[in-house]
C-alpha cells in the first residue's frame, strides 16, 4: 500500500501539462504536482514545478523533475519521487530513441507494472520529436497513453489545458514567445490555487537543435499576494 | 476521520494510503451497420476521464486486415494493449499463410483472446465489422470476457443506451406494428450514424467532439469526419 508524501511539480510543455504524486520508499509517498506541456509551431515546451511533498509538508523544495533522455526527447514525471527516479535511471538504456519511442516503451513499461498490481505511481509527459514532427504524448500508471497537442497533469489538467487550449482557439499557430508565456500564465494560475504547487519551476524548450532544460526559475516576484488581506 | 483517530498520535494512526485500481473508464461511443455490400463503423473522437477531456481527436476504430476493421472503447489502456496484441496476431497469421485472415476468422480470434483474460479482464467494448466471404457485410458484437454475437448493426460504449434503442427501431423495425424494417443503403446508415450520435452528445458527456465514419467494400476503405458538439 502507499502512503502519502506529496511534491508540488509544474510541468509545462508545448504538448502538454503533467502532475504528478511522488512517493518514497517504506512509509514514506511523495506527490509531485502538475506538469504542463504545450505545442508550438515547430517546437514544444514542457515546464514543470519543483516542490516533493510529503503530505501537506512542503518536504523537498528543489526536486528535478524534467529530464533530458535524447537529443529528440525530454521526459517529465510526477507522482512517486522513488518511482520515476527509477524511471529515469531507464531513460540512460534508451540513448537512441526518440520521443515516440520512448512513449510507446514507457506506455509498455507502465501497462506491464498495474497488470502485476505493482505499478510505478506515475504520470508521464514525453515531448520532443517524433519523424522531425514535434511529439507531446502523456502516459499514467495504467498505462493509459494518448498524444495530444496540449498535455497536463494533476491539478494542470483541470486548470492549465483548458487555459492552453483557449489560447489557441484564439491564436492557433503559437509561436514560442507565445508558448512560453503561456505557460508560465499557467504555471502563475497553478501556484496561486493548487495548495502543493511552488514558484520554482524548471522549463524545457525542446526544439530540432536538441533538449535546453533551464533550472530554478523562480516566479516568486510576479505574485501578489495583497488580496490575501482582504479576505476575513 | 473519527475524533478518537484524530486524537491519537500520529504514530498510531493509520498511514496515509494510495488504493490502486488497475481500470479506468475512458468513454467513447462506436456504431456500426451492414448492409448486403458495404459495412460502415464509426466511432467518436473523444478521449475522457471524469470530467477531463483528455483528446478531443482521438478515434477508436482500428483497422485490422483489408476488409475488417474494429471498434474498441472502455479502459484506454487495455485498448491499446489489446489492439496490439491482435496485430502481431494478424501479422504472425499473414506471415506463416501468404495470405489475410478472413473476417469469420478474426471475429472468432477476438473473442478467444478476450476470453483468456476472464479472470483478469480487458474492460473493452468491442464491434468488429467486415466484408465476409461472400461479400456481404457482417458485424460482431462482444462483451468483455468474450462473449460474441453476429449482427447485422450494433452500437457499444459509453452511450450504447441512447443509441441502440434507436438503432432497433430505425433499422429493425422494433417497438412498431405492421412496419417493414428498411432496406439498408449507405445514405441510410450514414444518417443514422450522424443522427445517433448527435442526439448522444446532447445527453451524455462521454460522448462528443467528433465522428470518424469509416465504410468498408470489396473495393476497399473510406473514411469520413464529422464535427460534434464540444461542450
Amino acid at each position: 500500500m502507499y502512503e502519502a508524501l506529496e511534491s508540488g511539480i509544474f510541468l509545462f510543455g508545448l504538448v502538454g501539462l503533467l502532475q504528478g504524486n511522488s512517493t518514497t520508499f517504506l512509509d514514506i509517498v511523495n506527490k509531485m504536482r502538475p506538469g504542463l506541456t504545450p505545442l508550438y509551431n515547430g517546437g514544444v515546451m514542457l515546464a514543470a514545478d519543483s516542490l516533493g511533498s510529503y503530505g501537506s509538508l512542503a518536504r523537498f523544495r528543489d526536486v528535478k523533475r524534467l529530464f533530458r533522455v535524447t537529443d529528440k526527447a525530454a521526459l517529465a514525471c510526477s507522482g512517486d519521487i522513488a518511482d520515476y527516479q527509477r524511471d529515469d535511471e531507464c531513460g540512460g538504456y534508451t540513448r537512441e530513441l526518440n520521443a515516440g519511442a520512448l512513449h510507446c516503451w514507457l506506455t509498455r513499461v507502465l501497462y506491464n507494472r498495474r497488470s502485476r498490481f505493482d505499478p510505478l505511481w506515475l504520470e508521464c509527459v514525453v515531448a520532443g520529436y517524433k519523424d522531425n514532427e514535434p511529439f507531446l504524448g502523456y502516459v499514467d500508471k495504467i498505462g493509459t497513453a494518448f498524444e495530444a497537442k496540449e498535455v497536463a497533469t494533476g491539478f494542470g489538467l483541470h486548470l492549465a489545458v483548458p487555459m492552453i487550449r483557449e489560447a489557441r482557439e484564439k491564436k492557433p499557430n503559437l509561436t514560442r514567445d507565445d508558448a512560453q508565456k503561456l505557460l508560465k500564465e499557467c504555471l502563475k494560475v497553478l501556484y496561486y490555487r493548487d495548495c502543493r504547487a511552488h514558484f520554482k519551476y524548471q522549463l524545457a524548450d525542446i526544439t530540432p537543435e536538441g533538449v535546453t532544460i533551464h533550472d530554478d526559475i523562480n516566479m516568486k516576484k510576479e505574485t501578489n499576494w495583497e488580496v490575501a488581506n482582504y479576505i476575513k | 476521520m473519527s475524533l478518537e483517530v484524530m486524537s491519537s498520535p500520529d504514530y498510531m494512526r493509520d498511514p496515509r494510503k494510495h488504493h490502486f485500481y488497475p481500470y479506468a473508464d475512458n468513454g467513447g461511443t462506436s456504431v456500426a451497420i451492414a448492409g448486403d455490400d458495404f459495412v460502415m463503423i464509426a466511432s467518436d473522437t473523444r478521449l475522457s476521464r471524469g470530467f477531463n477531456i483528455f483528446s478531443r481527436d482521438q478515434g477508436k476504430v482500428f483497422g485490422l486486415t483489408p476488409t475488417t476493421m474494429m471498434a474498441s472503447s472502455g479502459c484506454w489502456a487495455d485498448v491499446l494493449t489489446l489492439n496490439k496484441v491482435l496485430q502481431a496476431r494478424l501479422t504472425m497469421y499473414s506471415h506463416e499463410h501468404h495470405d489475410q485472415m478472413s473476417t469469420t476468422a478474426v471475429a472468432q480470434l477476438l473473442s478467444t483472446m478476450l476470453y483468456w483474460r476472464r479472470f483478469f479482464p480487458y474492460y473493452v467494448s468491442n464491434i468488429l465489422a467486415g466484408i465476409d466471404e461472400e461479400g456481404k457485410g457482417v458485424v460482431y458484437h462482444y462483451d468483455p470476457v468474450g462473449h460474441m454475437e453476429k449482427l447485422t448493426f450494433s452500437a457499444t460504449g459509453a452511450s450504447v443506451s441512447q443509441i441502440q434503442p434507436l438503432l432497433d427501431n430505425q433499422i429493425g423495425g422494433l417497438n412498431m406494428l405492421d412496419v417493414q424494417p428498411p432496406k439498408m443503403t449507405k445514405e441510410l446508415a450514414r444518417q443514422l450514424i450522424h443522427d445517433a450520435f448527435v442526439s448522444a452528445a446532447e445527453r451524455d458527456i462521454n460522448t462528443g467532439d467528433g465522428i470518424l465514419i469509416h465504410t468498408i467494400t470489396k473495393d476497399g476503405k473510406t473514411e469520413e469526419t464529422v464535427k460534434l458538439r464540444r461542450d
